[in-house]
């Protein structure tokens, strides 16, 4: 028998806009001893699905219109607020994006994670310490003595979600719910969480449902996968029916995005447009602590016309350096020359100039538009300050980037907040393309955005790459989206450049350790290549 | 000059500004219209009182003396037999001019302070805050009599006193908004897309920065009334024949024994304006937070 046996689930919001079916009729069933991903992209009420059983969803506006929650008899859907609440803490376990904001920063890990057992189970104060000092160990600290009394902020991201793990598990649950626990992870930590469930999961044989917007995450763990999309399961089966044949059109489409192919490098050479030699950008912290060296001696050539890939995980300097070739944050040593100039050295009018020819898109289109603006404002901006275009031209030219970048001319007065993620992005692309630069940086444009998003602002990105001519540096900790993308690509690590080469190079022949501890983290290797 | 220039796209929808958004929210909230409301009320009233107040202000009835609310006198007269309704009227423009101006006078010095100083940051950040930390640190009740004292008591003066003081809050709370603004991705694309600084402040983080600056200003008002109010109590602010609720407040409260409808009516009249200002306030602090109330 199944642990939870959802059917016919519904749960709509109450806005002012209307009534909102986040979650329209579902039904799955979850065994123990399986994992059973729910994929879906934003607003497709993967999540909500699974919050409403537990009664975590706000009510108002929430609310459960209909359906079944079955949990080992009980149906959870009819408990009473007091009943549910025993379920959470005891039956059913839950670990979450963000694990910095689920623990208490003012407490040690260890209390935190002793207090339940202490309150619950009325265990003494050296039992509960020794049954922390072994979850922690379970989860793969190591060295637990020696960190149990620390607090969360002298963690690691990866190793933060590895203390809620074992929080999780303190009172051996039957099921765990994991909303998207390895999404702010960088792609090897990723790999080695997504490791840690599968294992625990066999180990203690509990049910797991693992929420994901990637196909591509689950591919390796999920025995179960269900897709949904606006509220609905659009299809369900076991992994391999999955990824071998899927039927449902979303699904093709979701695993037609997953980019899997090398791009063919460019044939001739040309001359680099950009130089950078030992370039160096140290952070003072101030006082007597050391500089953070963000980029340390790092050189290489952006040839005119070509899209260099620039990957690294968080911390490795990466977007500093896109950054620093913008003048953007200031170089401490080093040179930067673009078309001959150094860039580095340039003031007032000789820099404004400068800055028309390379343009930056940035990550989180939610941030990089001003929320006051609307489109028109934001692209005209850019032409009227360089005289491209007259105040009595400047409309055309609005219009002429809204055709280009593929926003529909009739969203021209309206703001940010009324777009989704992927048309803001493209508000910032044309935002971009407005001053006809030569070289633009784009530091990760689409790691946040749902996955078929990402295919179209990618594919959006090489057309006007070729339209405009352009030379890009493209920033991104996914090697696939790189290598889909970029002509060469540079291996960045702590600041230091590893390796290079073009995307067949690096992915049939690493050369470096690192390299290839990268390329093996990429989730659904095996399945999707 | 967006709308002239697009209005040759017919098709073009309207979009729906921050600022409207958070209107229509306003909107909802029955307390802050209310609010609004009694205070647009009321500064109608002191705009057009000149022409609509019952009695000349300057019409005594020494005969007459202190009498209670009469059909003659709505609100009763004072010792000196002059209608109270007229002198709440006359004294509100006062009140609610020193409240009004001497908040604006904080804003534009309180905004521009700490819009460079934020924006700047570093050394001149350093030299500019300390600054405004020295002028906290002044006793700004002496600060107000010194003035007063050295170059009389004038009303220009006192909104300039008043203003001058209540402008460093304004600062610190512009400042730090400027601060978390600087760090946006938005106004990095505005350094790489070349514009000055002088107009990445104007255009990208000062449009952004206004929603708490709003709020801040609507406690201000009241803050800077009531000192104006405690100020005449004084016998440092408004001097006769000119007259405020404060003034008309400490007059009454001399003789509220005898006279309560002295002090009732100009307190009711000033507590009704700070409460109607204190639920505004509220209502657009809920209103201006995009966090708290995306429904």
């Amino acid at each position: 028998m199944a642990l939870l046996e959802v059917n016919d689930l519904a749960v709509s919001f109450v806005t002012r806009n209307g009534v909102n079916k986040a979650v329209d009729g579902i039904s799955f069933s979850v065994e123990s001893g399986k994992i059973t991903a729910i994929i879906g992209e934003s607003g497709s009420g993967k999540s909500v699905a699974c919050y409403s059983m537990l009664g975590l969803i706000p009510m108002p506006p929430g609310r459960i219109d209909g359906g079944t929650a079955v949990f080992e008899g009980r149906d959870l859907l009819q408990l009473s607020e007091s009943e549910l609440r025993k379920v959470r803490g005891r039956d059913v376990a839950m670990i979450f994006q963000d694990p910095m904001t689920c623990l208490n920063p003012f407490m040690t890990v260890g209390k935190q994670l002793m207090e339940p057992l202490i309150y619950h189970h009325k265990v003494s104060q050296a039992e509960a310490r020794e049954r922390a000092l072994e979850l922690l160990d379970e989860v793969g600290i190591r060295e637990p003595e020696s960190t149990i009394d620390n607090f969360p902020h002298q963690f690691s991201g990866g190793m933060r979600q590895r203390v809620m793990i074992a929080m999780a598990l303190i009172n051996e649950p039957k099921l765990l719910i994991a909303d998207e626990p390895t999404t702010a992870l960088d792609v090897t930590i990723q790999a080695q969480i997504l490791h840690l469930i599968a294992n625990l999961q066999t180990k203690r044989d509990i049910g797991v449902i693992f929420i994901s917007h990637d196909l591509a995450v689950v591919a390796d763990i999920a025995d179960e996968i269900v897709v949904m999309q606006q509220g609905r399961i659009v299809e369900a089966g076991d992994r391999e029916g999955i990824f071998s044949n899927a039927s449902h059109p979303y699904t093709q489409k979701l695993l037609a995005a997953i980019p899997s192919d090398s791009k063919t490098p460019m044939a001739e050479t040309p001359e680099p447009l950009i130089q950078v030699r030992n370039l160096c950008t140290w952070f003072s912290q101030g006082g007597k602590q050391p500089v953070v060296k963000a980029v340390n001696d790092v050189s290489f050539d952006i040839r005119r016309g070509e899209v260099l890939g620039l990957v690294g995980e968080s911390g490795s300097g990466k977007s500093t350096i896109g950054r620093s070739l913008l003048r953007l944050v200031p170089v401490t040593s080093g040179e930067v020359s673009f078309d001959g100039t150094d860039v580095t050295a340039l003031h007032g009018n000789a820099l404004k100039d400068m800055r028309r020819r390379m343009q930056m898109i940035f990550q989180d289109p939610f941030a990089s538009l001003n929320p006051r603006m609307t489109v028109f404002d934001t692209l005209a901006e850019p032409l009227l300050l360089h005289g491209i275009e007259n105040r009595k031209t400047v409309t055309a030219g609005v219009l002429k980037l809204m055709d280009d970048v593929g926003l529909a001319r009739a969203f021209v007065r309206k703001y940010p907040h009324e777009f989704s993620g992927g048309q803001r992005q493209r508000i910032a692309i044309g935002r971009a393309l407005a001053t006809r630069p030569e070289f633009i940086v784009a530091d990760e444009p689409v790691s946040a955005l749902d996955v078929t998003i990402q295919a179209q602002i990618l594919d959006l990105m090489q057309e006007l790459g070729r339209e405009y001519g352009l030379t890009m540096l493209f920033v991104s900790h996914d090697l696939a989206v790189v290598r889909h993308l970029a002509d060469r690509i540079l291996v960045l690590y702590k600041g230091e450049l590893v390796e290079e080469g073009t995307g067949e190079q690096l992915f049939e022949h690493p050369q470096e350790e690192y390299t290839r501890s990268l390329l093996s983290a990429i989730p659904g290797r095996a399945l999707l290549a | 000059m967006t709308t002239q220039i697009i209005s040759d796209i017919d098709e073009a929808e309207k979009g729906t500004s921050l600022w409207k958004d958070a209107w229509l929210r306003l909107r909802k909230n029955r307390l802050a219209v209310i609010g609004l409301v009694t205070l647009v009320f009321f500064i109608v009233i002191a705009l057009i009182t000149p022409w609509i107040a019952p009695y000349s202000y300057q019409a005594q009835n020494l005969d007459l003396g202190a009498t209670p609310p009469s059909a003659a006198h709505w609100l009763g007269t004072d010792i000196f037999g002059r209608d109270m309704l007229t002198q709440i009227m006359y004294g509100g423009r006062i009140s609610l001019a020193v409240g009004f101006v001497a908040t604006a006078v904080a804003l534009v010095i309180g905004i521009t302070w700490g819009a460079i100083a934020g924006y700047a940051g570093g050394r001149v950040d350093a030299v500019m805050m300390r600054l405004v930390d020295i002028l906290y640190a002044l006793p700004f009740m002496i600060f107000i009599v010194l003035l007063m004292v050295v170059f009389g008591r004038n009303m220009l003066l006192l909104f300039l006193a008043i203003g001058a003081v209540e402008w460093l809050t304004m600062a610190r709370i512009m400042r730090s908004q400027v601060q978390s603004l600087r760090q946006q991705e938005f106004v990095e694309a505005a350094v790489s897309l070349g514009l000055s600084p002088a107009t990445i402040i104007r255009r990208h983080i000062v449009p952004n920065a206004l929603g708490p600056i709003i709020v801040y200003t609507t406690l201000t008002i009241p803050s800077v009334m009531l000192l104006e109010a405690f100020l005449s109590f004084l016998g440092l602010g408004i001097q006769p024949p000119q007259t405020s609720w404060g003034l008309l407040i400490s007059y009454g409260a001399e003789t509220m024994e005898e006279f309560p409808w002295l002090l009732i009516f100009p307190g009711l009249a000033l507590t009704l304006t700070l409460f109607s200002l204190n639920f505004l306030g509220d209502g657009l602090r809920d209103a201006l937070d995009v966090r708290g109330s995306r429904d």
